[in-house]
């Protein structure tokens, strides 16, 4: 086989090519297309903030029963104690509620961060907490863009608390105890691909009610939870967050490591060598 | 601290649990300042390191949901961190660049560097949540190789290995044990290789831990090249410890020091501080590249901002060019102000990432509380206490017995 320059340089491309994405795919198996995660889609034009499906969550996962009339600063958040919370805003389009809870990434930032595995991206799409993995490091809270994870500062056992989207409901068939539970039918739950069908087809029925963006549907790669409201989400207190992949922002770093634990005892070895015969020193 | 008395280089004769016990007993004057100090700091820490575990972290420190990592990370781990790459940097150019210039202070550094990190691992474990569980990472099924902070972790624990192999020549002239220091001398050029390899990758390792929290510190501190930055000041923060250090050792153990010693550690302070200069440069001129392609010129004017040109101007351009003049006059005395100045950068920026910057805007802002000081200080205080333990009976400052030189 003959091979002249526009053809080396075809072969080198495709090589480096296939090098280059074959690289990409083993660095994230789960992809989003090829997997499909079950999530929930959360409509804020229904929600009439009850907040009955923060004392579902409590009951289901037995932690105290929430008071939301009573902790009413301007926003609530989530805690140690509270896995869900629902919070009222004054929008252009008048009072508009927002649930907040883990949003279950495709790529969650808290597992990459998680040096046990203690947090874990199931197959089914939850992200789950392990509590005999889990050594308590607190990186998954640094780690992730949405400050999901809670950890239980007073207790000398402590866990960290988390929507984990019902994971043992789900293992039985059963929907998590906030969709099943939701008078006003806000919450939608399904595999990802039927939740973003079903939101754009209410977007696109109602674009009059329906501010028209799918939350969650990039933000941090892609999120399992999906929000659609009736106002832009810089209205409902939700930061932008880069719509790419967070594990992705370590992964240059984490490349460079085999390359480096190669290359630097070679060339401090190479160098030791090339130093030892014209300048010997007594060794210890 | 205490006077110090020349231990015996060799315990022929005794059997070796006596020679121990006997080593075991405390050098010098008991009343010194420093242990009028420390002792009283360390019962104290103790008695909150207790509560610690009885109540939870929460009972002693002030760390918040936002922010889950305080002083005792920022500052115990990631800024003593960088304070411990003096020996990687000195190891390099003792044994791979076979500079002899700085032989005398490389056992010293590597003691500093070995105490730093067991202590800081140490540290480490009062801020696990569930420490028992840290065996983990080590063992079993768990391994999260996608983890940066797996990484470091690693690293941390080999990083220990590898310096006590290049400081255990030291023990073995302590004990005496001739076949045991041939054995570990032998393994000294490996573990400096291995030990620079893992340190350039943890010490970036630390700062790519916080790549992830990208929307939560002050853009003017984040950027991608967070471990590049970490990596090259961690080149002359270690060296600036190692100036300040030594200037101290050679004050408090002036004695085990050798009249030798002693000249050879101008021309030494004088060397290190070039390098200091030159890295600093490249750092500075690093993070001016960084600036300028974030283009986050507005944020200059902003408080934050502020802060940022007094850590870069203030606390690297400023040492830089006192590290540069010293050099070209000879001036000690502006080598150790420098240092100093130095030090003080250092801990800014590793705190501008992990405590100050990290969650600027929220609300309500994170301050150590007394307690967590108080720890942060026991530990250092301990580590101080070994160091003067080791350094008044294993041969660091002071010249090796004469059957292990030939």
């Amino acid at each position: 086989m003959s091979l002249n320059r526009r053809g080396f340089f075809k072969v080198l491309g495709v090589t480096g090519a296939a090098l280059a994405i074959g690289r990409d795919l083993k660095a994230s198996p789960g992809s989003r297309d090829s997997i499909d995660f079950r999530g929930v889609l959360y409509d804020s034009v229904r929600c009439k903030g009850c907040h009955g499906c923060e004392f579902d969550c409590a009951e289901a996962n037995g932690l105290p029963p929430p008071d939301p009339a009573k902790d009413r600063p301007p926003v609530r958040q989530t805690s140690e104690t509270k896995r869900t919370v629902v919070n009222e805003y004054n929008t252009s389009k008048g009072t508009v509620y927002i649930k907040k809870q883990c949003m279950h990434c495709n790529e969650p930032a808290c597992a990459a961060a998680c040096l046990t595995q203690a947090m874990h991206k199931t197959k089914a799409g939850p992200v789950i907490w392990r509590s005999e993995k889990c050594m308590g490091c607190r990186y998954c809270m640094v780690s992730c863009p949405f400050d999901i994870p809670k950890f239980e500062y007073h207790s000398p056992n402590p866990k960290i608390q988390k929507c984990d989207m019902c994971y043992n409901r789900l293992k039985t068939g059963e929907a998590p105890a906030c969709v099943t539970n939701c008078p006003n039918d806000a919450l939608f739950y399904g595999t990802r691909r039927a939740l973003i069908k079903e939101a754009r087809k209410r977007i696109v029925e109602n674009p009059k009610l329906y501010n028209d963006y799918l939350y969650g549907e990039n933000e941090a790669g892609g999120t399992c939870w999906m929000y659609i409201s009736p106002v832009p989400f810089a209205e409902l207190g939700i930061k932008e967050i880069q719509k790419s992949s967070y594990p992705a922002l370590t992964k240059g770093f984490l490349y460079s490591v085999p390359s480096i634990f190669v290359l630097f005892p070679a060339l401090l070895l190479g160098i030791h060598q090339a130093t030892k015969n014209d300048n010997p020193i007594p060794e210890e | 601290m205490n006077e110090t008395i020349p231990a015996p280089n060799d315990n022929d004769g005794k059997p070796i649990w006596k020679f121990l016990l006997g080593e075991l007993k405390p050098k010098g004057k008991i009343f010194t300042p420093f242990n009028i100090i420390s002792v009283p700091v360390i019962l104290l820490g103790l008695v909150i390191i207790v509560i610690r575990f009885w109540k939870g972290i929460g009972a002693v420190t002030n760390l918040t949901q936002e922010v889950p990592w305080g002083l005792w990370i920022g500052f115990d781990v990631v800024t003593g961190v960088a304070f411990a790459g003096g020996a990687y940097v000195m190891t390099f150019i003792v044994y791979i660049l076979k500079n002899n210039q700085y032989k005398s202070i490389v056992r010293v550094t590597v003691l500093n560097g070995f105490l730093a990190y067991v202590f800081y691992a140490g540290a480490l474990l009062l801020d696990l949540g569930r420490p028992w569980n840290v065996i983990n990472p080590i063992i079993g099924n768990n391994f999260g190789v996608n983890s940066v902070l797996f990484l470091v972790a690693w690293h941390f624990m080999l990083y220990m290995i590898a310096q006590l192999i290049e400081f255990s020549p030291a023990i073995a002239e302590w004990l005496g044990a001739k076949r045991a220091h041939k054995i570990l001398s032998g393994m000294t050029i490996a573990a400096v290789i291995f030990g620079i390899t893992l340190s350039t990758l943890h010490q970036s390792g630390l700062g790519a831990l916080y790549l992830m929290a990208k929307e939560k510190i002050h853009p003017l501190w984040y950027s991608e090249f967070i471990p590049i930055m970490f990596f090259v000041s961690s080149v002359f923060a270690g060296l600036s410890m190692v100036i300040f250090e030594g200037s101290i050792s050679h004050k408090v153990f002036g004695k085990q020091i050798s009249e030798k010693d002693h000249k050879d550690q101008k021309g030494i302070v004088l060397g290190l501080a070039k390098i200091c200069a030159g890295t600093m440069f490249a750092y500075f001129f690093l993070q001016l590249l960084v600036f300028i392609h974030n283009h986050h010129y507005d944020l200059l004017n902003t408080p934050m901002g502020y802060w940022f040109l007094l850590e870069m101007f203030g606390f690297v351009f400023l040492p830089m060019v006192l590290f540069f003049i010293s050099y070209r006059t000879n001036n000690i005395l502006l080598v150790q102000i420098a240092s100093i100045m130095t030090i003080l950068g250092i801990i800014l920026n590793r705190l501008n990432i992990s405590v100050i910057g990290f969650r600027w805007n929220a609300p309500v802002h994170y301050v150590p509380s007394w307690m967590e000081i108080v720890v942060t200080l026991t530990v250092l205080f301990v580590e101080i206490w070994v160091f003067r333990w080791v350094i008044n009976r294993m041969p660091v400052l002071r010249g090796s017995p004469s059957w292990a030189k030939h």
